[in-house]
C-alpha cells in the first residue's frame, strides 16, 4: 500500500514508481503470460506486413481450400487466399480502432466522472440516472443504431465505440473519485480557493490514475471483443481489409471442408483477448484496484 | 415496502422513456435521416422526396417523436423502409422465437449455474473449483461467435450430434423451434452460466465465512445441514437479482448467436435491418429488446425484494 500512500500526497512521481508497478504485475505468472501474449500480438501487428509471404488480397485460383502445407503454412480459403498472411494481418485494423476509441472513451468518460463526483448534488444525480439508463441497453444494440445511421468502416466505428464505451468509464471514474472528494487534502485545496481544474488535475487525477489505467486496459479488451463480433456480423471492419471476425464469417460456410480457415483466425483473436484479460487481472490485483467495481452491462 | 416498489416502478419507467428518447434522438442527431441512409447514393431528387413524404420526415422532430412514442404505446411500431410493411407484423413471430430461445437458455443455464456455483464455492481452491472457475472465465472472455463456431465444428461437423444451422421457418411451432435450437441455446447458456456461476460461488464463499456459519459449526451441526439450512438460502437470494442483470448479456448475445445459427429471431432481424440501413426497424427492435430487459429486471428486482427481507430496509 506504499504506492497508494505516496499518491495520496498528490506528488507527481517519476519513472521509478512506474517501473516498480510494472515489476509487480510481471511478478505474477499469469500477468507475465498475459503481457507476453499482448506484446507478441502488437509486434505482429506492427511488423506483420514485412514478414507475410503473400499479398493478403491475392486470390490463387489454383490453390483453393488447400490444407496447411509448406507453401501455405495455414492453408488457403475458398478464394485461394493465404490464411497465414491474413491471420497475421487480421489484428491490425481492430487493434488500431480499439486503441483510438479507448483513448476517446477514457478522455471524456474519466473527465465527466471526476467532475460529477466533485460537483455532486442534483447534477450528479441526474446525469448518473441517465448513464444508468443508457447502460441498461445491451451494448450491441446501442452500437447497431449508430451503425445503421452512420454506416460501417473505421471512420464511423471509432466515434461510435468512443462514445458508447465511455459510459462505463464515467461510472468507474466517478466511484473511484468519490473515495477521495471528502478527504482532507481535497477540502484543503478547496479552502485554499484552488480552481476546480487545479483540484481535478493536481489532487484527484493522481489518486485515481491506477483505477483509470486498469479501466483503460479493460475497455480495450472489451472493445476488441465487440469490434470482432461486429465484423463477424458484417457491421464492423469493411471487407477488403483482412480481419479475424470477417475471416471467420467468410469461411464459415466451408467449415466442414476447410476448418483451418476459421480455426486459425479464431485462435489468434481468442489468444489476444485472453492475454489482455490475464494482464488486466494481474494489474488490477497488484495495483489494489477492484476489477469488478462496475454494475453489470 | 410499498414505497420501495413504487420507486422500482418509477425508475423502470424512467429508463424506458429515456431509452426511447435515446433510440429516437441518436438518429436525429446524426447527419442524414432514415431515407438518406436507406437510399444511399440514390438519395436525391424525387426519390428522396417521395421517401421522406412517405415516412413523414419533413415534419419537426419533436412532433414526430410524440407520434412515434404514442404509436408504440398503442402497439404500432411504425413501417419498415426496406420491407415496406408494418413493423409490428414483421416482428411478432420473431419476438416469440427470441423469447423461446432465451427461455430454453435460461431454463437450462440457471439451474446448472447455481448447482456448479454452489459446488465450486463449497470446494473453494480445490481442483474442482479451480477447474470450474477457469472454465467460466474462459467462457466469459471468448466472443460468442467463436464459441458458437467451435460448438458447430465439434458437435455438428465432427460428431454429427446436432444440426449446425437452424432450418425451421419463423412460423414454426414452439416444439420444432426448441428441438432445433439445442446448439444456439447451449452457446447462450455458456456465457449466462459462467456469469451466474461466479456470482453464486462468491456469494457462497462469503456466507461460509460468516459468523453464523462459524457458530453453527461450533455447535457441532453436521456440515450437510449447515449447507441446506444456512448457506443455500442466504447465498442464493442475492443470486436472484444477478440473474436479472445477466439478462443484458443474454439479450446482447442473442443478436450474435441468432446470426451464427441462422435462427429466425429478433436478433438476426436486427442485423439484417442494420445491413439494409432500415433505421425504423432497427429502432423498433432496439426498443423492444430493451423493454424486455427492463421488465425482466424489474420482475427479478421485485422478486428479490419480496423474498429477501434485508433488502427492504435499504433506503437508496
Amino acid at each position: 500500500m506504499t504506492a497508494l500512500e505516496t499518491a495520496e500526497t498528490g506528488e507527481t512521481t517519476g519513472g521509478s514508481q512506474v517501473r516498480g508497478r510494472l515489476r509487480r504485475v510481471l511478478s505474477s505468472p499469469s500477468g507475465l503470460i498475459g503481457i507476453a501474449i499482448v506484446v507478441a500480438h502488437v509486434l505482429t501487428a506492427l511488423f506483420g506486413p514485412a514478414i507475410v509471404p503473400y499479398d493478403f488480397a491475392l486470390q490463387d485460383a489454383d490453390a483453393i481450400l488447400q490444407p496447411p502445407s509448406w507453401a501455405h503454412w495455414l492453408g488457403t480459403d475458398m478464394l485461394g487466399r493465404d490464411v497465414f498472411t491474413r491471420t497475421v494481418l487480421g489484428g491490425r485494423e481492430i487493434m488500431l480502432i480499439c486503441t483510438i476509441a479507448t483513448v476517446i472513451a477514457m478522455l471524456w468518460g474519466s473527465l465527466l466522472g471526476i467532475l460529477l463526483a466533485l460537483v455532486g448534488g442534483w447534477v450528479d444525480n441526474f446525469v448518473m440516472r441517465c448513464v444508468d439508463a443508457m447502460m441498461s441497453m445491451p451494448w450491441i444494440l446501442f452500437v447497431m443504431i449508430f451503425v445503421a445511421a452512420l454506416g460501417t468502416g473505421t471512420a464511423a466505428l471509432v466515434p461510435i465505440l468512443g462514445v458508447s464505451y465511455g459510459l462505463s468509464v464515467v461510472y468507474l471514474a466517478r466511484s473511484a473519485t468519490l473515495e477521495f472528494v471528502a478527504k482532507d487534502f481535497v477540502l484543503a485545496a478547496q479552502a485554499r480557493g484552488e480552481r476546480r481544474r487545479t483540484i481535478i488535475l493536481k489532487e484527484l487525477l493522481p489518486n485515481v490514475r491506477d483505477s483509470l489505467a486498469v479501466q483503460a486496459a479493460m475497455q480495450w479488451s472489451w472493445m476488441v471483443l465487440g469490434v470482432s463480433s461486429l465484423s463477424y456480423l458484417g457491421l464492423g471492419v469493411a471487407p477488403p481489409t483482412p480481419d479475424w471476425g470477417l475471416m471467420v464469417a467468410d469461411s464459415r460456410s466451408m467449415m466442414a471442408v476447410a476448418p483451418w480457415a476459421v480455426i486459425f483466425p479464431m485462435a489468434a483473436l481468442s489468444s489476444l483477448i485472453i492475454g489482455a484479460n490475464l494482464a488486466v487481472d494481474a494489474a488490477a490485483k497488484s495495483l489494489g484496484v477492484d476489477r469488478n467495481a462496475r454494475p453489470g452491462k | 415496502m410499498l414505497r420501495l416498489i413504487f420507486q422500482r416502478f418509477g425508475s423502470a419507467c424512467f429508463t424506458l422513456v429515456f431509452i426511447a428518447v435515446v433510440v429516437f434522438g441518436a438518429v436525429e442527431l446524426m447527419p442524414g435521416n432514415a431515407c438518406t441512409a436507406y437510399l444511399g447514393r440514390d438519395a436525391k431528387g424525387a426519390k428522396l422526396e417521395n421517401c421522406e413524404a412517405r415516412l413523414g420526415l419533413n415534419r419537426p422532430a419533436v412532433e414526430r417523436f410524440g407520434e412515434w412514442a404514442g404509436n408504440v404505446l398503442s402497439g404500432d411500431l411504425g413501417t419498415s423502409v426496406h420491407r415496406n410493411k408494418p413493423i409490428t407484423e414483421l416482428v411478432g413471430w420473431r419476438l416469440r422465437n427470441t423469447i423461446v430461445l432465451s427461455a430454453v437458455a435460461i431454463l437450462f443455464g440457471v439451474p446448472l449455474a447455481i448447482f456448479l456455483g454452489v459446488l465450486a464455492g463449497l470446494n473453494r481452491d480445490r481442483p474442482l473449483d479451480l477447474f470450474l472457475s477457469s472454465t467460466s472465465i474462459l467462457a466469459m472472455t471468448i466472443p460468442e461467435f467463436v464459441s458458437a463456431t467451435l460448438l458447430i465444428l465439434v458437435f455438428s461437423i465432427s460428431l454429427g450430434w446436432a444440426s449446425g444451422v437452424v432450418i425451421v421457418g419463423y412460423r414454426a411451432p414452439v416444439l420444432d423451434l426448441v428441438m432445433n435450437s439445442v446448439l444456439p441455446a447451449v452457446t447462450l447458456a455458456l456465457v449466462l452460466t459462467a456469469h451466474i456461476l461466479r456470482m453464486v460461488r462468491a456469494s457462497v464463499i462469503e456466507v461460509l465465512e460468516s459468523d453464523y456459519v462459524l457458530m453453527a459449526r461450533l455447535k457441532g451441526i453436521p456440515f450437510r445441514r449447515i449447507v441446506w439450512r444456512h448457506v443455500l438460502p442466504n447465498s442464493l437470494l442475492p443470486a436472484i437479482s444477478i440473474i436479472g442483470l445477466t439478462m443484458a448479456w443474454l439479450l446482447g448475445g442473442v443478436v450474435i448467436v441468432e446470426s451464427v445459427y441462422n435462427y429466425p429471431g429478433l436478433g438476426r432481424m436486427a442485423v439484417d435491418a442494420v445491413s439494409d440501413r432500415d433505421i425504423p426497424l432497427v429502432q423498433a427492435i432496439a426498443l423492444l429488446i430493451c423493454s424486455i430487459y427492463i421488465l425482466t429486471n424489474l420482475a427479478t428486482d421485485l422478486l428479490a425484494l419480496l423474498l429477501n427481507p434485508r433488502l427492504r430496509t435499504f433506503r437508496t
